[in-house]
């Protein structure tokens, strides 16, 4: 047996959360005194596996497979885990991974688990702790079946190095008609922009912009530190901006490193959305917006006054510092 | 075209949650409990099948007697039927394949659930769900057509979204986006009266596995003082994210 994991790429190339479910997956297979194996599907840096603790990777070259298919996927992934006899499959968080984790479940029985926050709290029971309640609490989870599937959250064990010599094998699958009976036909996604879902840092606007005009000086703020931009629920709400930059209990969770919220009052549901990222500034006319409790830094002030001087001086900052 | 809506009884978004019994159990003292609005979006979406397509509609949603004023509320939003399976959805995996028989046995051909419930945050019961039914299934779904067996769905992915063609029997878990927040119905006085009239038919849980069981809750630490830096001196605030905060 070992521990299966699923890592993402793209282009041929992995996702960042490649690496960190490959580090989460090392120290999993450490407690479970197993190895990992990977399941990586049209990659071509498979090797690199081997610095994140991946000893084994399955590698899947397969035209058929050059668009992210959610059942076709989840089937080679299926395949893998039996072939390795995997009793633990270790996929990221992002939405593709939370589209085949369930079918993957189900398929094998599996009790399945997301938004995993740390290591097994006991490998027997199988005990991990995940995010619940929309990130206002944390549950204990005990998985109870012989296999276990578990969906790590993004940015919550980060990327160590485990240094290990990666065979890489290639892995055929056999996939029929039935695993494509949905079709991609078209993506429409912000190309070289980092988004919500893996940027370190978010740069987030409320309704305290006053209109989506205004909305320059918070994309030149993200630009200017790699950023993904984000709204509030009112401002998605409104058409200020698009759903897909809605965060907060029923938009998108972020689990970023800084998150800078401007002209954002900080509703409950919003401060559940954003909970699990790790700094948190707010910049805010109103010294009594409830954000501020849940904030790291603060500011009392203008956004139109404070987001161009902020600008200026983080281009400054990072020009002597690059 | 038949459609089952699998709606959670969740806790209204602005809830404070607490835990009980040795923090074993979620508090539901002063608790107002409402659909789950990954499935009311979706809901609202169906009920626009029925109005533009004839869509014959029905709700389902696996729980006590507890939940049925959620139900109410969703017959009262225009569902013709609704099924009640009594029994405490305390895993995923059992919530969905409770649904699973209740699908095989109503001969739908479009299933919408939503992409998770927002207390438990599981987001596999409609994917579990397909997979035991064989179905085809779109996740965070934003957008649905349906044209005879044909079906154009949107889903999010991350950093945009992308165009799916399929077809009937489907089983979406939708999000925000099938309908616009605007477009949510309250219900009126005339839907609140019909709802009472409405079958409600309670069925008992098939044997099923229940593959996880929350152990524990926490709440997250709380946070230390925020620390406040003059409007005029950005300077500090980036000399803190950069030396204190180490994020810059």
């Amino acid at each position: 047996m070992s521990v299966l994991i699923y890592t993402e790429s793209e282009n041929g190339k992995f996702k960042k959360n490649a690496f960190e479910v490959a580090s989460y997956a090392a120290e999993v297979a450490k407690q479970l005194g197993t190895t990992v194996t990977a399941i990586s599907i049209n990659c071509e840096e498979n090797a690199t596996l081997g610095t994140y603790g991946v000893s084994k990777v399955l590698q899947v070259n397969n035209d058929s497979l050059k668009d992210f298919n959610a059942k076709a996927y989840a089937n080679t992934i299926i395949e893998a885990a039996k072939a390795e006899d995997a009793k633990v499959i270790i996929t990221s968080s992002s939405t593709d991974a939370k589209y085949l984790a369930p079918l993957v479940s189900a398929s094998l029985k599996a009790g399945y688990t997301p938004n995993v926050v740390a290591t097994p709290e006991s490998t027997s029971p199988f005990i991990v702790k995940r995010t619940t309640f929309s990130n206002k609490g944390f549950a204990f989870t005990e998985i109870k079946t012989d296999i276990k599937v578990i969906a790590v959250s993004n940015n919550s064990y980060g990327i160590t190095e485990n240094n290990t010599t990666a065979s890489v094998e290639d892995f055929s699958v056999s996939l029929n008609d039935t695993d494509f009976s949905t079709k991609s036909v078209e993506v429409d996604k912000v190309v070289g922009k980092a988004t919500i879902a893996d940027a370190e840092i978010v740069v987030s606007g409320g309704r305290g912009l006053k209109g989506p005009e205004n909305w320059g000086m918070i994309e030149e703020l993200a630009e200017v530190l790699g950023a993904a931009t984000a709204c509030s629920k009112p401002v998605s709400d409104l058409g200020w901006r698009p759903h897909g930059e809605h965060v907060g209990q029923t938009g998108k969770p972020v689990a970023s490193n800084l998150y800078i919220a401007i002209g954002i009052s900080g509703a409950i549901q919003h401060l559940a959305g954003v909970s699990s990222s790790k700094t948190k500034v707010v910049i805010n006319t109103d010294p009594e917006a409830p954000f501020f409790k849940a904030a790291d830094y603060g500011i009392v002030g203008d956004a139109f006054e404070v987001v161009p001087q902020l600008i200026e001086k983080l281009k400054e900052f990072k020009a002597q510092n690059t | 075209m038949k459609i089952l809506v699998c709606i959670s009884n969740v806790p209204d978004t602005t809830s404070k949650i607490n835990f009980t019994d040795g923090d074993t159990k979620f508090d539901t003292n002063g608790v107002q409990f409402v659909i789950n609005p990954n499935d009311e979006f979706g809901l609202t979406r169906a009920m626009w099948f029925k109005e533009k397509q004839g869509a014959t509609v029905h709700v389902v949603s696996v729980g006590g007697p507890t939940i049925e004023p959620t139900i109410r509320k969703a017959l009262a939003i225009g569902a013709d039927e609704a099924i009640r399976v009594n029994a405490e959805p305390t895993d995923g995996f059992f919530v969905a394949e409770q649904l699973a028989e209740v699908v095989k046995n109503g001969d739908y051909n479009l299933v919408i659930a939503g992409r998770e419930s927002i207390d438990y945050n599981g987001g596999m019961v409609p994917g579990i769900l397909a997979s035991l039914l064989n179905m085809n299934f779109v996740n965070t779904c934003i957008s649905l057509e349906i044209d005879g067996e044909n079906a154009t769905a949107q889903r999010e992915i991350d950093g945009g979204k992308e165009t799916i063609s399929t077809s009937l029997p489907l089983i979406i878990g939708g999000q925000k986006g099938l309908v616009q927040e605007s477009d949510l119905k309250i219900p009126n006085m005339r839907g609140i009266m019909m709802a009472r009239q409405k079958k409600l038919t309670v069925l008992e849980p098939i044997e099923a596995l229940n593959a996880t069981a929350d152990t524990k809750f926490e709440k997250p630490t709380a946070k230390g003082a925020v620390k406040m830096v003059d409007a005029n001196n950005v300077d500090e605030l980036i000399n803190l994210l950069h030396n204190e905060a180490k994020v810059i």
